[in-house]
């Protein structure tokens, strides 16, 4: 900084004080020894000569997957289909509980602040912390392996997701219309219908779609645990070593992921 | 002269109809109605409901809240620590190296400020990267990297990718041009209209969503251990395979806990960084 | 100083913004460019600069051409232009001396201007400039934090920060009041006399223009229509730029402005733009 002696300016500029300048190297510091924490305590039981191997692996496995067994196409419609099934009756059920808590939840809707937004949020929160795959391995030990399993997994896992969202969009609300519609000398049910549906139900249909689009993603995993649709071929075929198969799966998987990803963006184009 | 002018106010109120909420072409939206109702007729008639099987499973779903409500910490704790230390780790490795890659695709994938070649490539990286579950990459990884963590943790790095560089690249696709126009007019370089730009516009969102994406990687880090990818997912899966719904409890409420509370931690540091 | 021969703009869409202007600018003239919205006095001065590329034609600084420069040259030629805009287009979430000092971007190399380490000169320039602009107190403010004047000030110091032979200033009282907006145009007027800069002001308030600069250029579906000191813009010119309108009034309207600068009259602006 010897510039600064030899013709001092009038005011000194600095990017950043001192204080923050040493501060942001605490913190920048801080996050590289976490890292560096972690990935000590992650690979302390790696073993390097997998993973060192793993490009030999990839081409292995890549050689057995091909060519892909299109004749196991056939067996696959069935299973297809149920997946589908799944996602969407699963979507419909969470629509079904998750509205109601919804409306619970938001600040401007919630009956009592105090002892049942709570619940509401939790009610989300546990929902929206366990995956879904998670409750398909729970549903799946208590009411047995099948589609109805998946089903409500996807449904319990759509809950926390859609109230979370659409308490969010009602809570964002132009209150305006709401004492408009309340000056009138409406009920509180006449308010919601009113003056609050209009004004979420595009995010509604929104998040319900975008939702949907999510659980077709998911419910094609579900089968590893016994919940039904494409994923119990997908195990079936990982068990007994057959990749062609595995190839064919992942197609038909890609295919319709891709599909539903563009009738969701479609449908939310045309509903918002 | 319309046509109301010469209908009386009763004529006209009795034909007041409540305007249709979505679509307006009656024929489609009947149509779409009948098409909606055979769907649910055909699918719920696909679901086999085994009424006995349900029926000897409520009990065990009983024992599944009771075990939620009292959960058992003590039996399995060593499992569950070492489980929840390998997700942890897992979690926070991954979410780094993802955000590290992570940046430079998502501003080769922005096409306001990328070349088509560069954009092209960008954007198909990470259509790789989204159009697979988690728990499928993880299968894959898994039979390249052996059991354990470290698949988990390549695994989650991937997924990472995908949903940080497309959610970046659109957020660079949406800011304000005339602050990119202003610096570039100085005679910026393309780093210089990065630097000066785009990034002090895309930061607080890329805090917030790397936050977001630590949150989810958490949570899916405690799915891939049932494919063998490490973490506390397979405690979980053992813990349900035998039954022991007292443990599975436990292990849940240490998950929903643990998203609570980096919920929280993330909203509040969102806050500061508006 | 800076002339420009048959310079056209051809939109991919077909649209003809400009349409071989020829133009030439003396060293210090201010030089007002009126005409209706959508005649292309944006396209012309982005043109100069390159921000759009023109279709044809050529342009001169100080005879050296800048259309047909490499994109280095381009840049060094680009810090020798300074910008003014419409609404500011400063970064808004950095500061106001950042904010400065970005016009100093084409100066520096990349690893001064990330880590803001720019040369003591430099900041020197940035101090005075601030103080000449009435803002020397603001320095460490994010911009954000400012008024519109207030703004446009730092873009007016922006744009000085670049040393810059030539200004172009961009619609610079587009989202100001009336009397903020004769401060602006003053302050631009003043700075350009003591530095006898030449700048070329796209405005449409053609009031202001009169008032504040030594020749008007109309322009009209991209053509020049209309080319002489403020003083020869009569009813017929204004006719023949923006199309039959009821002139006098406007300028009895602007003669009672011009007895009260705070008295706003949202009138003026609103008839000229048509």
């Amino acid at each position: 900084m010897s510039a600064v002696d030899a013709s001092p300016p009038r005011k000194v500029w600095q990017y950043r004080t001192p204080r923050a300048r040493l501060a942001l190297w605490a913190g920048w510091l801080a996050l590289v020894a976490l890292f560096v924490f972690c990935w000590q305590v992650m690979t302390k039981d790696t073993i390097w000569f997998f993973v060192l191997d793993a490009p030999a692996q990839a081409a292995d496995i890549g050689s057995r997957m091909m060519p892909p067994r299109w004749s196991y196409l056939n067996q696959l419609w069935v299973p297809l289909w149920d997946t589908i099934n799944i996602a969407t009756l699963g979507t419909l059920l969470g629509i079904i509980i998750a509205v109601p808590v919804a409306f619970l939840a938001a600040r401007n809707t919630t009956p009592s602040t105090t002892l049942v937004r709570p619940l509401a949020l939790l009610i989300i929160v546990a929902s929206r912390s366990i995956n879904s795959l998670i409750w398909a391995l729970l549903l799946v030990s208590i009411i047995g392996p099948g589609l109805l399993a998946g089903i409500i997994a996807i449904g319990l896992r759509s809950i926390g997701f859609i109230a979370k969202l659409l308490y969010e969009a009602i809570e964002e609300i132009d209150e305006g219309q709401v004492d408009a519609v309340k000056a009138t000398g409406a009920s509180g049910a006449q308010i919601i219908d009113q003056a609050i549906v209009p004004q979420i139900l595009p995010a509604f249909f929104g998040i319900s779609v975008f939702r949907w689009d999510i659980n077709i993603r998911e419910s094609t995993i579900l089968g590893l645990v016994g919940a039904g649709g494409i994923g119990l071929q997908l195990q079936a075929s990982l068990n007994v070593l057959a990749w062609p198969q595995v190839t064919v799966i992942f197609i038909v998987i890609l295919a319709t992921v891709v599909l539903s990803e563009w009738v969701s963006a479609k449908v939310r184009a045309a509903v918002t | 002269m319309s046509a109301a002018a010469t209908l009386s106010a009763r004529e006209r109120a009795r034909a007041w109809r409540r305007p249709p909420v979505l679509i307006q072409s009656a024929a489609w939206r009947y149509t779409i109605y009948i098409g909606f109702l055979a769907y649910l007729v055909l699918a719920s008639a696909s679901v086999e409901v085994n009424i006995p099987r349900i029926m000897e499973g409520l009990d065990r779903g009983w024992r599944f809240i009771e075990g939620f409500l009292v959960p058992d910490f003590s039996s399995r704790w060593t499992d569950i620590r070492n489980g929840l230390i390998e997700s942890l780790t897992m979690t926070v490795t991954s979410t780094v190296v993802g955000i590290i890659i992570s940046v430079p695709i998502g501003i080769g994938a922005a096409r306001n400020v990328a070349p088509p070649a560069i954009y092209l490539t960008c954007r198909a990286i990470i259509a790789v990267s989204r159009s697979f579950q988690e728990v499928i990459i993880a299968i894959l990884f898994v039979a390249m990297f052996g059991f354990g963590p470290f698949a988990g943790f390549v695994t989650l790095s991937f997924a990472t990718i995908g949903f940080l560089s497309k959610l970046l690249a659109e957020d660079i696709e949406d800011i304000d041009a005339r602050q990119v126009e202003a610096v570039r007019a100085t005679g910026a370089g393309w780093w210089q209209v990065i630097n000066y730009a785009v990034q002090p516009q895309v930061m607080p969102r890329l805090i917030g969503l790397s936050l977001y994406r630590l949150d989810i990687n958490f949570r899916e880090s405690a799915v891939i251990g049932i494919v063998g990818a490490g973490g506390i997912g397979a405690t979980l899966n053992t813990a349900i395979d035998r039954y022991e719904y007292d443990s599975a409890g436990a292990i849940l409420i240490v998950i929903i806990l643990i998203v609570m509370v980096s919920e929280y931690a993330s909203s509040i540091i969102r806050k500061r960084v508006q | 100083m800076l002339r420009t021969e048959k310079l056209t703009k051809t939109y991919r869409t077909g649209d003809k913004a400009l349409a071989e202007v020829d133009l030439e600018v003396p060293a210090g003239q201010i030089l007002g460019l009126i005409g209706p919205s959508g005649a292309g006095k944006s396209t012309l001065i982005r043109c100069i600069n390159r921000l759009v590329e023109p279709t044809s034609g050529k342009i001169f600084l100080k005879d050296q051409e800048i259309t047909g420069l490499s994109r280095s040259g381009l840049k060094r030629t680009r810090r020798r232009i300074g910008m003014i805009f419409q609404e500011y287009a400063l970064v808004e979430r950095l500061s106001v001396m950042e904010n400065v000092l970005s016009g100093r971007l084409g100066y520096v190399p990349f690893w001064r201007s990330f880590t803001r380490k720019y040369p003591i000169e430099d900041i020197e320039k940035a101090f005075t400039l601030l103080d000449r602009v009435g803002l020397s107190d603001h320095a460490t403010k994010r911009a954000d934090a400012l008024s519109g004047g207030q703004r446009q000030r730092v873009g007016i110091a922006r744009a000085l920060e670049q040393d810059p032979d030539l200004l172009l200033v961009d619609e610079p009282t587009a989202s100001l009041d009336p009397k903020t907006s004769r401060r602006i145009m003053r302050l631009i007027a003043e700075i350009c006399r003591e530095r006898s800069l030449p700048a070329i002001i796209n405005i449409h308030d053609v009031v202001l223009a009169q008032g504040f600069t030594d020749r008007i250029v109309g322009l009209n579906a991209g053509r020049v229509v209309f080319d002489g000191p403020p003083d020869a813009l009569d009813t017929e010119a204004l006719t023949t730029i923006y199309g039959e309108e009821d002139w006098a009034q406007m300028r009895r309207a602007s003669d009672e402005d011009e007895d009260d600068d705070d008295q706003a009259s949202p009138d003026i602006a609103l008839v000229a733009s048509r």
